[in-house]
């Protein structure tokens, strides 16, 4: 008897509530689900000065949104999971996010062995991924469901020969991390650099933690010819590079990487990274861009948003994962939903998007969409940047 | 030609200082305990990073220096009593397991009291290069070789001259005949974990102002000082800096004369072929065993 109360109960119950949902079928929480945009990002470990900003980057910004109301009077729902970059950790955390959470959309992969180990997982489960990683095999091939938002090193490559050749310069010689970025980006400038009629007289290496580099340097010097410096490499090396390039009085142009476009490269290297030049993102020189530039809105307000929240500097990887999030929700917005095959028909038609990177123009067969004018060319003057170009 | 040797000898003896008072530290604590600490290179990250954010609440580095020593060296204890001394008469191996945890737990935690990036220290002499006959050195790298030369003075002291270090030699000879003298084996433990993080703060204080620091500077520094003293011998000053200059002129003569790509190959070829003929390093005794 008791057992048959409770069950009546339950029904009466259940009955309301199929009743008050036919009498408000628009009932927010109930009738649109939300979006749900999954990150797998390097917050911890190695990589954790590009993973923690793009963290913090998300979250805020995905708060933010869903204060205004969200897109198309949907929530978004972020998970965010640490692969401490780790590249089998990305790979089971993106199974993750597909099999357990039913994202809509991948962010995520702060770094390029990361991606790389999360791709093939987002290509067979067919859902738009957009890595926050550089190199350009992300996206070279072309891989239908992979977009990424940084600059390639190829590009930052094409910046700096552009403007040794502007110099009237045409010998360069190479210092490079042997690992990762820079190993990758000498390879793309080694591919480059006849297109730009420059030619390569020396090519030495030096590993990531190393404190003194003088020997290198010392060969680059002797090389016959050499009438510039290109170092690719980010951390702390490329700062040791221009130490001990002071140290041996070499009064050669020294160029460095966008890898390390910002102020804390500055404060490592000392006065002796008077005169470098670099190609940088908008966002690193928010301040000085022209107010004509069609990223000066862009840049400033979202480098004072995330300084006033965090208090630390806007870096440019920050400005990658601010990209990526606003591609993803303004396709999301135009496929009216977040059918897969509709996003990721329309993150691939991305036009004129203006990000902290550069302006974005996606297509089939370009996955990142930008070109080396979303670069400036900046040098380093009394501590701080000088706009060149 | 003199002027290209020179500087790759210059570049090798600035690493080679590095390595060699990264390697010191190894040998307190394994002359105490015959431990390996795998967290020394962490107590070398705790002074730097210590002293930089000393300096930057306004102190002076003469003040600041002090204070960062202080602080490892109390990190040192707290690891010796907390995590190894729990461990009881447990093996070498098991409190050397212990340690390699420690430096994770350590590297984490100054990951969330610092932070992630890199800082520098500002040089303690300047950064005008000291010119020898067309080669450079910065005046810092003299800084990190005389602070070896005091550290080895001041260790061979401590251990040939002072019943302190004497203890600690007979504890790493017979813990139970220590004991048995009246060597009290806990204090020496904390002791000699003290020394070795305040020994080891110093090195990394001396040559931040060269390599830089971050939360997890310890790892390199940590694992080419083993290399430098593990060269030399373990548990001997001097072999630590001698080892230390081995590793680092090597690495510097390669990367100038063969490539700068196998540079870590040859430092590494030249321990193991000196390992396989000396076993206990350049200038570590023959251990025999008493029966």
């Amino acid at each position: 008897m008791k057992a048959y109360g409770s069950g009546l109960r339950t029904t009466l119950g259940a009955g309301a509530l199929a009743l008050a949902l036919v009498l408000h079928p628009t009932a927010p929480d109930a009738a649109e689900p939300p979006i749900k945009i999954g990150a797998v990002l390097s917050v911890t470990g190695g990589a954790s000065f590009l993973g923690d900003p793009e963290k913090k980057v998300l979250e805020l910004f995905v708060d933010r949104i869903n204060k205004d109301g969200g897109v198309k009077g949907r929530k978004l729902q972020l998970t965010v999971y640490d692969d401490g970059g780790a590249a089998d950790k990305a790979a089971s955390f993106t199974k993750r996010l597909i099999d357990s959470d039913g994202v809509d959309i991948i962010i995520g992969g702060t770094t390029t062995a990361t991606t790389m180990a999360a791709v093939p997982l987002a290509e067979k489960a067919e859902i738009p991924f957009i890595s926050l990683a550089g190199a350009v095999v992300i996206v070279e091939p072309v891989k239908k469901w992979v977009f990424k938002t940084p600059h390639t090193d190829r590009l930052a490559a094409e910046k700096v020969f552009a403007d040794v050749k502007k110099r009237g310069l045409s010998k360069v010689a190479l210092i490079s991390e042997d690992a990762g970025f820079g190993k990758s980006g000498h390879d793309q400038s080694v591919l480059v650099a006849k297109d730009f009629g420059i030619e390569i007289v020396a090519d030495e290496v030096y590993s990531p933690k190393d404190s003194d580099v003088t020997a290198q340097l010392t060969r680059l010097r002797n090389a016959p010819g050499v009438q510039a410096v290109f170092n690719f490499g980010f951390g702390q090396g490329p700062a040791i590079v221009t130490r001990n390039y002071q140290q041996l009085g070499i009064t050669l142009p020294l160029y460095q990487s966008h890898g390390v476009a910002s102020k804390e490269y500055i404060k490592l290297a000392g006065p002796a990274s008077e005169g470098v030049r670099l190609p940088a993102s908008g966002l690193v020189i928010a301040d000085q861009l022209p107010a004509a530039d069609p990223q000066k809105a862009v840049v400033t307000t979202f480098k004072k948003t995330y300084e006033d929240t965090y208090r630390m500097e806007a870096s440019a990887f920050a400005g990658h994962a601010y990209d990526g999030l606003l591609i993803a929700l303004a396709a999301i917005d135009r496929a009216g939903g977040t059918d897969k095959v509709k996003v990721r028909d329309e993150i691939e038609k991305t036009a004129n998007f203006v990000g902290t990177g550069g302006v974005v123009t996606m297509s089939a067969k370009d996955h990142m969409g930008l070109t080396p004018d979303a670069f400036h060319m900046v040098e380093v003057r009394k501590g701080d940047w000088a706009l060149l170009d | 030609m003199t002027s290209t040797f020179l500087q790759f000898l210059f570049s090798g003896l600035t690493l080679g200082a590095i390595y060699a008072l990264a390697g010191l530290g190894f040998s307190i604590i394994y002359n105490a305990s015959h431990v390996i600490n795998f967290a020394q290179g962490e107590f070398l990250m705790i002074g730097a990073m210590a002293t930089v954010s000393l300096v930057g609440l306004g102190l002076p580095l003469e003040l600041a220096i002090p204070l960062a020593v202080a602080i490892a060296a109390a990190v040192g204890v707290a690891l010796a009593r907390f995590a190894v001394v729990p461990a009881g008469d447990a093996s070498v191996v098991t409190v050397i397991i212990i340690t390699i945890g420690a430096s994770i737990l350590l590297r984490g935690v100054a990951q969330v009291v610092w932070d992630k990036e890199f800082h520098a220290l500002p040089a303690f002499s300047g950064t005008v290069p000291i010119s020898v006959l067309g080669a450079t050195m910065l005046p810092q790298s003299l800084w990190v070789m005389g602070v070896s030369l005091a550290a080895i003075l001041a260790l061979g002291w401590f251990f040939g001259r002072t019943m302190a270090g004497k203890a600690m030699l007979a504890v790493s000879y017979s813990r139970l005949g220590a004991q048995l003298v009246g060597v009290p084996i806990r204090r020496v433990l904390l002791t000699s974990f003290a020394l070795s993080a305040g020994l080891g703060a110093i090195g990394g204080i001396v040559v931040a102002p060269i390599t830089f620091t971050s939360y997890e500077a310890g790892v390199m520094l940590g694992l080419k000082g083993f290399s430098a003293a593990v060269l030399g011998g373990l548990g001997n000053g001097l072999g630590a800096v001698l080892g230390g200059l081995v590793v680092g002129i090597a690495e510097a003569m390669s990367a100038g004369y063969l490539s700068s790509a196998y540079k870590d190959a040859t430092a590494f070829v030249i321990i193991l072929v000196v390992l396989f003929f000396l076993p206990n390093g350049l200038l570590g005794h023959k251990g025999s065993e008493r029966v």
